[in-house]
């Protein structure tokens, strides 16, 4: 408690918080909470996306048409809002904020495997398989979902981003993960209070997200043109 | 709601013309600038940068108010804020689509008549900003979502600040009321985008009686 506020320094980089807590280690343990949180939301919306997708975009019919609506409805909301919506609703805690970031961002990729469905199952290849015996399960996974593969990776890579923000925006407002934890966002919030006398306290937490986020981007913007020349996933973001 | 107005100027605005001048600067350093800038602009946390803004402006250049809503030196910093992450995004979208758009024939016919090359622009970029609105529009969506952080960190009493305050005395009625407030905020927009393409190219407008004209 003796080092309160201090300027970065040998033994802390950063230097310290309000409490003495070293501002280096509070940032370098928010990164498991946001990497954790941004990653399992990512992988669980790319999972339920992706069985969406493909159900919708090879069966068709009336199941394509019903899963279809139940995306449009979650699409009819901006996505942060959502999310705020469902954090309040199940509580603060890490996984009632994996379960609001996959509700926003699973959409995106069922809509993607259903339209590259849609256009895959009409190709010879896929007739070939098919009169061959092929079962649906094999059609679905062993010949369309690889197409996918590619245009996945770079949404999911360029989702992992806009989740580490999306996450640091709700602990920044208080309703993530609640505050002992050090995410970055509350970290960030609880700088603010010393903007005047110590800008560093909140500018640390911010670069950090900033870094992160740049890479998945720069990361994604690598992938998208090695695995997607044909310019599947259109420039959103 | 000023305050998501004036950062779609601004968003629009500065990305507009960022992205015309990369698009016809490409490969030059301007162009290497405005990527870096958009590339930036989508990572930044709005939040971070709003507090950034406030450190500069407002505490250390004693510039602009750092909290509260009344003049027009009020709305400055958050619909700057707001506006620039969106900005990126535009250049981005605008670039990419105008340089696209300046292969096609009808462009090279009109350098070959001798039109100036403002001219030229001008004929392609209303062609470009096509695709560039379906983006933007369902890019509203995060413009919301970013005015409720914004106005956190800028004490803008809007909708965003309500419902903050809302859920954090767990009034859950306001905050279903301010949820549908935004989600039909957010689909009038998409209807105003879908309508405004007709206005920008008349192939796609829909006809009296019928359904759209062509499809594409």
């Amino acid at each position: 408690m003796e080092a309160r506020l201090e300027g970065p320094s040998a033994s802390h980089w950063l230097g310290t918080d309000n409490f003495g807590r070293d501002l280096w280690a509070r940032i370098a343990f928010g990164s498991r909470i946001s990497l954790t949180i941004a990653l399992t939301s990512i992988a669980a919306a790319l999972g339920i996306g992706t069985l969406v997708g493909l159900a919708s975009g090879y069966f068709g019919g009336l199941l394509d048409h019903l899963l279809m609506r139940i995306v449009d409805l979650f699409l009819a909301f901006p996505p942060f809002v959502l999310a705020l919506a469902l954090v309040a609703v199940l509580g603060p805690g890490v996984s009632s904020v994996v379960i609001a970031l996959t509700a926003i961002y699973w959409t995106e990729y069922a809509r993607l495997v259903r339209a590259i469905t849609l256009s895959e199952s009409r190709r010879d290849y896929v007739t070939a398989a098919r009169s061959l015996g092929a079962t649906h399960a094999n059609l679905l996974f062993r010949q369309i979902l690889p197409r996918a593969f590619g245009p996945l990776a770079v949404v999911a890579t360029l989702g992992i981003g806009t989740a580490i923000v999306a996450e640091s925006g709700l602990s920044f407002l208080g309703f993530g993960v609640e505050p002992p934890a050090p995410t970055w966002g509350w970290t960030l919030a609880y700088g603010m209070r010393y903007l005047r006398s110590h800008m560093w306290l909140s500018t640390a937490p911010g670069l950090a997200i900033l870094v992160t986020v740049l890479g998945f981007n720069l990361f994604g913007d690598g992938l998208r043109d090695r695995l997607d020349p044909r310019g599947l996933v259109r420039t959103t973001r | 709601m000023e305050l998501a107005l004036a950062a779609l100027v601004i968003g629009v605005a500065v990305g507009g013309i960022l992205g015309v001048v990369s698009a016809l600067k490409k490969g030059s350093l301007v162009d290497l600038a405005v990527m870096i800038f958009a590339q930036v602009g989508v990572s930044v946390p709005v939040f971070w940068l709003g507090i950034l803004l406030t450190a500069l402006f407002a505490v250390h250049w004693g510039l602009f108010p750092a909290v509260g809503r009344g003049s027009l030196a009020h709305l400055f910093l958050p619909a700057l804020t707001l506006g620039l992450g969106l900005a990126a995004v535009a250049s981005r979208l605008v670039r990419a689509s105008l340089i696209e758009t300046l292969h096609e024939d009808y462009v090279r016919g009109a350098r070959a008549r001798g039109l100036p090359d403002w001219r030229v622009t001008a004929h392609a970029l209303r062609n470009a900003l096509l695709p560039v609105m379906s983006v933007l529009g369902v890019r509203f969506g995060a413009l919301l979502g970013g005015s409720v952080l914004t106005e956190s960190v800028f004490g803008w009493p809007g909708l965003g600040s309500l419902a903050v305050t809302a859920i954090s005395q767990r009034d859950f009625p306001l905050v279903q009321g301010i949820v549908l407030v935004f989600a039909s905020m957010f689909l009038l927009l998409h209807l105003a985008v879908d309508l405004a393409y007709g206005v920008l190219d008349p192939r796609i407008r829909v006809e009296a009686g019928g359904g759209p004209s062509a499809a594409n």
